[in-house]
C-alpha cells in the first residue's frame, strides 16, 4: 500500500492506496490497535481518485483555517523511556528532557497548530543527527515526537542561588538531592510549572516552607518514590493503584497510614496527597535515597504558579534557597491535577496536566464561550460541535490570576482561531466576570450557579431528559438575589425549577461568615432558639463575640439569607470544635468529614415543610439534636457522623417526594460539597436501593470547576442565534 | 422638657421665637441679620465654588461629633478640596416632632460653633417640622459657596499624570465604624471615635506647599476605594496602593471583621487624599505630617499608565486586587 499521513489541525488525514482488502485490514487494524496515546475519536472514510502513490510517507503538517484538533495533554514519562534513562550505556542515561511519542510534554509547549516542533517552545534546539535519525525513522518510538531531544541537542539543567548566581557544580540533580538533605527548600521547574520541593521527613523545614508561603493548613502535596514506597504510607486500593500508576500521574488523595510522615504536611487530616514522578527529572530526585518529598506548586497562597525563568527569581527568592531550572520554556503552565477514587471510581476534583485540556464532541451545540466560576475558575468553548474545557485555572481573586485566565482564552480562541457570538456567565450581579462580558459585543446569557452544577453532571453522563438535581455547594447566587446552595432542582439543560431547599439562615458579614465558620454556628443556632440562643452556646463558642453576631442578623446588617450546605456543615463543624478562621476552601468541612465515626448509624430529627410550592428541609431539630448531644458529652465522631447520617437522609427523602410528584427517577449529584465521601456514598447507594438512577462526576470535577461546562450547554439550550 | 412641635414649623409665633432663640443667637453674622427672605452677598473676586449635601445620619450623637459638626465639615471640606477658601453655609432643618429643644439647640451650638472655626458666615437658614415618624429625630441640608481666589488654581482628574503619587492624611474607615459601633440597637461597646474634622486649614497648607497638586478629595461615603475609583474612571490612568502603607486603626480593622465590610469602603469625615506630582510629594507629606490632622498621612499609591481606568491594590503577600466601584450591596461571591 502507498499513499501518505499528516497531522492536519482537522485531525490526522491518511491517504492509502492499494488492494481493497489490504486497506479494510488497515482500517480495522487501526481501529482495534491505534498507537498508544491515540484516542480515536471518529473515523471518516472516503473514497478518492487514484494518484498512483510509489511510496508510503509522512509528510509535513500544513496551515489549515477553521479545523479543531485535539491536542493531548501533558504524558507521564514511559516504561521505555525510563529503561533509557536508567540504562548507563544508553545515550539518554540520566537524561531529564527523555520522551518519546508515548510520553512527555505537549499542550504546556504548544505555541500554535499544527503540532510541530517549530512551533513548540522546542523550537529553538536544533535536533542532532542521532536525534533527526530516530524522529524520521518510522520504526523508531521517537518518530515525529515533536520534543524530542538528547543530552547533545536538548535542554538543560542550571542550579542557581537567590541572587542569580550559577551553582558551580559536576551534577546539578545529585546537588539538589544534597540540598533538600541538609534541609534546603528547592524551586523545581517541571513539566507545567514550579515547584517548591524539600524533603517530606523534615519537619522543620515543612514549617518553615508553610511560613514562607503563608500557607497555614492546607496539605501539601507529596511525590514518592514508586508504588511500593506509597503503599508503605498509604492504604492504596485496587481501582487507586491503577490510577496513581496511570500516565497522567495525578495528584490522588489517600488515605494515610497510622503516623509515620511529619504530621504537619496535611494537619488535621488522615489524607495525604500523592503522587508519583512524572518526568525524567522527577525519577532523578529519587536517585540519593530520598523515597517522599513535598512537591507543592511554586506560588504564595492563591496566586498563579510560577512558570517562567525570568519571574521565578524574583517571585519566588522569599521561599526558596535555591532554584534549579531547565532552558525548556512552557508556554502554557499546568498546575498538577488533584483526584480521588470514591465508589470504586476515580473522581477528578482538578483537572489540569495529564486531563487537560479536555475535548467532547457534543451534538448541536452553538459556538459558545462560557467564563466559567470565580472561585476553581475554568472556562468552555465550542466550535463546530466540538466542546473544550480548559485546564484549571484558579480563584480569580487577583489580578495575577485574571490575566491567567486571558493568557489561556487568548491562547486557546487563537489556535482554534474560535470567536463565538455567544458568551456564557454566572448571574452573580458583581461577579469577577461582569466587567469581562460587558466589554465583549455579542450575545449574552446569565446562567444560574446551581443550574450550572447538575447541566455539567448530565453532559457528563449523557443524559438529555428532565433530572431531579441535587447541587450542593457553598454559596452561588440564586434567581431570588438569596445566596443558594443546598437545591434540588428539576431540569434540563435549558430551564429548571427549584424545587426544595434546606431552610434560609443569616449570612452575618457576607463573605465574613465564610471565613469563620462560627458565625453561622451562631446563626443556626439563633434561627433554632431564637431569644433563648444564650442558653444554648455549647461551651465551645462562648468566648466568641456572640452578641455582636445576633445584633447584625436582627438589624439585617450585611447579613445575606443563604440556604448553603456548605455554610451548614461550617457551622455543625464550628459546634464540635473547629475553631478560628478558614485558611483554605473547605477546610471547616473536611474536618468534619474526616472526625466522622463510620460505624455511627443514628440520625438527628429534622421536619421538611411545603412553603410556597417549594419543600424545605428546617433544620432546627438538626441542631437541637446536635447541642443535645453536645450537652450530654456524646464524642464529637458520633456527632460528626450522625449529621452525615441526616444530611443522607433527607436527602434520599427528597428525591422519594419529589420523584414520585413530577414522575422522575433520575438524579444527579453536583457541587463541591459532593467532594465529601460519607455524604456522595452514602447519598448513591441509599438512592439506588430505593430504585433511583443516579449520575455522579468523574473526569468533570463536581466542583465549581465543572461549572463552564454547564454554564456552556445551558446557553446553547436558551441562545436565539 | 420643652420639644419640637409641628407649631414650630408653621411660620408662625413658635417659630418666630425659635429663630430669634436659637438660630439668630447663635449663628448671628451681619448678613444673616439682614433678615430678608434673601441674603445678598458682596461682589466675590474669583471663581465661585457651590456645594450642597444632606445629613441623615444615625445616631445623631456619636462619639466625636454630632450631626451638626458633620453637617458644616462636610460640606466646608467639599469647598476646600476643590480648592475654594470657604465663606458662607446655608442650613436647612427638617425636624420630627417631638424633638427635645435642648437636643436641637445643642446640634446648633456644634454647628455654630464648627462655623466659627472655619471663618464661615451661616448666611440663611430654613425650619420645618414634620410629623412623628416621617423623618428620624432631624435631617439638616448644608449649602457651602467658596471663593477661588487663584485664578490658575484647577484641580482637575485630568490633570493625572503617570508617577503621580497619591497621599492619604491619615487612617481609614474610623467614622463609618464609629457611627455603626454606636447604633444603639447592635449593642456594640467599642470605642470607636469618628474623624469628623475640618480639613480647610490641612489643606490651605497643602496648597500653599505645592503648585503641582493634581486633585484632592474627602473620601466620605464608599470610602476611599469608590472616591479613588470616581477620580481614576476620567483620566485614562489606574491607581495602584500598597495596602502594607495604609493605615487602619487596630479597632476599626476587627469591627470591621466582624461586620464583613472592607475598610477601604467605609466613610471617612476627616481624611483627604492628594495627588500630586512625585517631586512634590515628600514636600506635601511633610506639610500634611506638621498639622495634628495630617499627623498620620502618608504615601499608599501611585498613578500607572494602563488605561484601564482601574484601581489595584497589591497585598500584603504580593497579590492584586482590583477595587471595584461597588454598587448596592455587598453579595457574597460565588461558592
Ligand atoms: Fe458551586
Ligand atoms: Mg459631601
Ligand atoms: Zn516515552
Ligand atoms: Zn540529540
Amino acid at each position: 500500500m502507498n499513499g501518505y499521513v499528516k497531522n492536519t489541525s482537522k485531525g490526522v488525514c491518511i491517504d492509502i492506496e492499494g488492494k481493497i482488502r489490504d486497506i479494510y485490514h488497515f482500517i480495522d487494524h487501526l481501529k482495534q490497535n491505534p498507537p498508544k496515546l491515540a484516542n480515536i475519536d471518529k473515523m471518516n472514510i472516503e473514497d478518492k481518485k487514484i494518484l498512483n502513490y510509489k511510496s508510503f510517507e509522512i509528510k509535513h503538517s500544513d496551515e489549515e483555517a477553521n479545523g479543531f484538533t485535539f491536542i493531548s495533554p501533558d504524558i507521564g514519562t514511559c516504561e521505555d523511556c525510563l529503561r533509557d534513562i536508567k540504562n548507563n550505556k544508553d545515550r539518554r542515561y540520566r537524561y531529564p528532557f527523555t520522551n518519546c511519542t508515548n510520553c512527555g510534554p505537549r499542550f504546556s509547549i504548544v505555541k500554535k497548530l499544527p503540532y510541530d516542533r517549530i512551533l513548540t517552545t522546542m523550537e529553538r534546539f536544533e535536533m542532532c543527527d542521532l536525534c533527526k535519525d530516530e524522529y524520521k525513522n518510522p520504526l523508531d518510538r521517537r518518530l515525529h515526537a515533536q520534543p524530542n531531544a538528547c543530552p547533545n541537542c536538548g535542554p538543560k539543567i542550571v542550579l542557581i542561588d537567590t541572587f542569580g548566581n550559577k551553582i558551580i557544580c559536576n551534577d546539578p540533580i545529585k546537588q539538589t538531592i544534597q540540598f533538600m538533605k541538609q534541609g534546603m527548600i528547592l524551586g523545581i521547574k517541571g513539566l507545567g510549572g514550579f515547584h517548591l520541593a524539600c524533603d517530606a521527613k523534615n519537619k522543620e523545614v515543612i514549617q518553615i516552607l508553610r511560613n514562607r508561603k503563608h500557607r497555614p493548613n492546607k496539605p501539601f502535596a507529596l511525590m514518592m518514590k514508586d508504588i511500593n514506597t506509597v503503599k508503605k504510607y498509604c492504604y492504596l486500593s485496587e481501582e487507586e493503584e491503577k490510577v496513581i500508576l496511570s500516565n497522567k500521574r495525578p495528584i490522588l488523595l489517600l488515605n494515610k497510614r497510622k503516623e509515620k510522615l511529619p504530621d504537619n504536611i496535611a494537619p488535621s487530616g488522615n489524607k495525604l496527597g500523592v503522587m508519583l514522578p512524572y518526568t525524567p527529572l522527577h525519577y532523578l530526585l529519587f536517585e540519593e535515597k530520598i523515597e517522599v518529598l513535598v512537591m507543592t506548586s511554586a506560588n504564595v497562597s492563591k496566586l498563579p504558579m510560577v512558570y517562567k525563568n525570568e519571574e521565578a527569581l524574583e517571585k519566588l527568592k522569599g521561599i526558596v534557597d535555591y532554584l534549579m531550572l531547565h532552558d525548556r520554556e512552557i508556554y502554557m503552565p499546568m498546575d498538577d491535577s488533584v483526584s480521588r477514587v470514591i465508589l470504586s471510581e476515580q473522581r477528578v476534583i482538578r483537572s489540569a496536566r495529564g486531563y487537560s485540556p479536555i475535548f467532547m464532541r457534543f451534538k448541536n451545540i452553538k459556538d459558545i464561550f462560557a467564563c466559567g466560576s470565580h472561585f476553581n475558575n475554568t472556562f468552555a468553548l465550542s466550535k463546530n460541535e466540538n466542546v473544550f474545557i480548559s485546564p484549571y485555572i484558579g480563584d480569580i481573586e487577583n489580578v495575577e490570576t485574571y490575566n491567567h485566565f486571558e493568557k489561556n482564552v487568548y491562547h486557546i480562541k487563537n489556535i482554534y482561531s474560535i470567536n463565538p457570538k455567544i458568551i456564557a456567565y454566572d448571574m452573580h450581579p458583581n461577579d469577577w466576570s461582569s466587567s469581562y462580558v460587558n466589554k465583549q459585543n455579542i450575545e449574552k446569557i446569565p446562567v444560574q450557579h446551581h443550574h450550572a452544577h447538575i447541566v455539567s453532571c448530565m453532559v457528563e453522563n449523557k443524559i438529555e431528559d428532565k433530572i431531579i438535581g441535587i447541587a450542593y455547594d457553598g454559596t452561588g447566587y440564586g434567581t431570588d438575589g438569596n445566596v443558594w446552595g443546598g437545591e434540588f432542582l428539576i431540569c434540563d439543560y435549558k430551564e429548571f425549577e427549584r424545587v426544595a431547599h434546606i431552610n434560609e439562615v443569616d449570612m452575618p458579614g457576607g463573605d465574613a461568615a465564610t471565613k469563620e465558620p462560627w458565625k453561622m454556628a451562631i446563626s443556626y443556632i439563633y434561627k433554632t432558639y431564637k431569644n433563648n440562643i444564650y442558653e444554648n452556646i455549647p461551651l465551645g463558642l462562648k468566648d466568641k463575640n456572640i452578641k455582636v453576631i445576633v445584633a447584625i442578623i436582627k438589624n439585617n446588617i450585611n447579613s445575606p439569607k443563604c440556604s448553603s450546605m456548605g455554610r451548614f456543615f461550617d457551622a455543625v463543624s464550628a459546634l464540635i470544635g473547629f475553631k478560628g478562621k478558614v485558611t483554605f476552601e473547605g477546610e471547616a468541612a473536611i474536618l468534619l468529614e474526616n472526625k466522622a465515626d463510620q460505624n455511627e448509624a443514628g440520625t438527628y430529627d429534622y421536619d421538611i415543610e411545603y412553603i410556597n410550592r417549594t419543600h424545605r428541609v428546617n433544620t432546627d431539630k438538626i441542631i437541637k439534636g446536635i447541642i443535645e448531644d453536645i450537652n450530654q458529652h456524646i464524642s464529637d465522631a458520633r456527632i460528626a457522623k450522625k449529621f452525615h447520617n441526616t444530611v443522607i437522609d433527607f436527602s434520599v427523602k427528597i428525591c422519594g417526594i419529589i420523584g414520585q410528584k413530577h414522575h422522575i427517577n433520575k438524579v444527579a449529584l453536583s457541587g463541591g460539597v459532593f467532594q465529601n465521601e460519607i455524604l456522595l456514598k452514602g447519598i448513591y447507594e441509599k438512592l439506588v436501593s430505593k430504585g433511583f438512577e443516579v449520575y455522579i462526576h468523574k473526569y468533570i470535577p463536581c466542583n465549581d470547576s465543572g461549572i463552564s461546562l454547564g454554564q456552556l450547554v445551558v446557553a446553547s439550550s436558551k441562545a436565539k442565534g | 422638657m420643652e420639644i419640637i412641635t409641628l407649631s414650630h414649623g408653621s411660620g408662625g409665633k413658635t417659630t418666630h421665637k425659635l429663630i430669634e432663640n436659637l438660630f439668630y443667637k447663635n449663628f448671628k453674622n451681619d448678613i444673616l441679620l439682614q433678615k430678608n427672605d434673601s441674603s445678598i452677598l458682596q461682589k466675590m473676586n474669583g471663581k465661585v465654588a457651590v456645594t450642597t449635601d444632606s445629613f441623615v445620619i444615625k445616631p445623631i450623637f456619636f462619639l466625636g461629633g454630632d450631626i451638626g459638626k458633620l453637617s458644616i465639615c462636610g460640606t466646608i471640606n467639599d469647598l476646600a478640596v476643590s480648592g475654594a477658601k470657604p465663606m458662607y453655609i446655608t442650613v436647612g432643618f427638617i425636624i420630627e416632632e417631638g424633638l427635645e429643644i435642648g437636643i436641637l439647640e445643642k446640634i446648633v451650638m456644634s454647628m455654630a460653633k464648627m462655623a466659627k472655626q472655619a471663618n464661615v458666615k451661616v448666611i440663611a437658614g430654613d425650619t420645618k417640622v414634620v410629623e412623628k415618624g416621617s423623618v428620624d429625630k432631624i435631617f439638616i441640608n448644608t449649602t457651602g459657596i467658596g471663593l477661588i481666589e487663584d485664578r490658575q488654581l484647577y484641580l482637575c482628574a485630568n490633570n493625572i499624570q503617570e508617577g503621580d503619587k497619591v497621599i492619604i492624611s491619615g487612617s481609614l474607615g474610623d467614622h463609618g465604624m464609629c457611627i455603626m459601633s454606636q447604633r444603639e440597637e447592635l449593642g456594640l461597646d467599642a470605642n470607636i471615635k469618628s474623624d469628623c474634622n475640618l480639613l480647610n486649614t490641612l489643606i490651605k497648607d497643602i496648597l500653599n506647599t505645592s503648585k503641582n497638586i493634581r486633585i484632592m478629595r474627602d473620601p466620605t461615603r464608599g470610602g476611599l476605594a469608590t472616591t479613588l475609583n470616581e477620580i481614576i474612571a476620567h483620566s485614562n490612568r489606574s491607581i495602584v496602593l500598597n495596602e502594607k502603607d495604609i493605615f487602619i486603626k487596630e479597632e476599626v480593622m476587627s469591627m470591621c471583621q466582624m461586620l464583613g465590610f472592607d475598610p477601604l469602603y467605609v466613610a471617612n469625615e476627616g481624611k483627604v487624599v492628594v495627588i500630586v506630582s512625585k517631586d512634590d510629594a515628600n514636600k506635601v507629606l511633610d506639610t500634611m505630617r506638621g498639622d495634628p490632622l495630617g499627623k498620620n498621612a502618608t504615601i499608599i499609591g501611585e498613578i500607572i499608565d494602563d488605561n484601564k481606568n482601574r484601581v489595584y491594590l497589591k497585598t500584603d503577600i504580593g497579590g492584586t486586587r482590583i477595587l471595584n466601584m461597588h454598587d448596592g450591596e455587598l453579595l457574597p461571591r460565588i461558592c
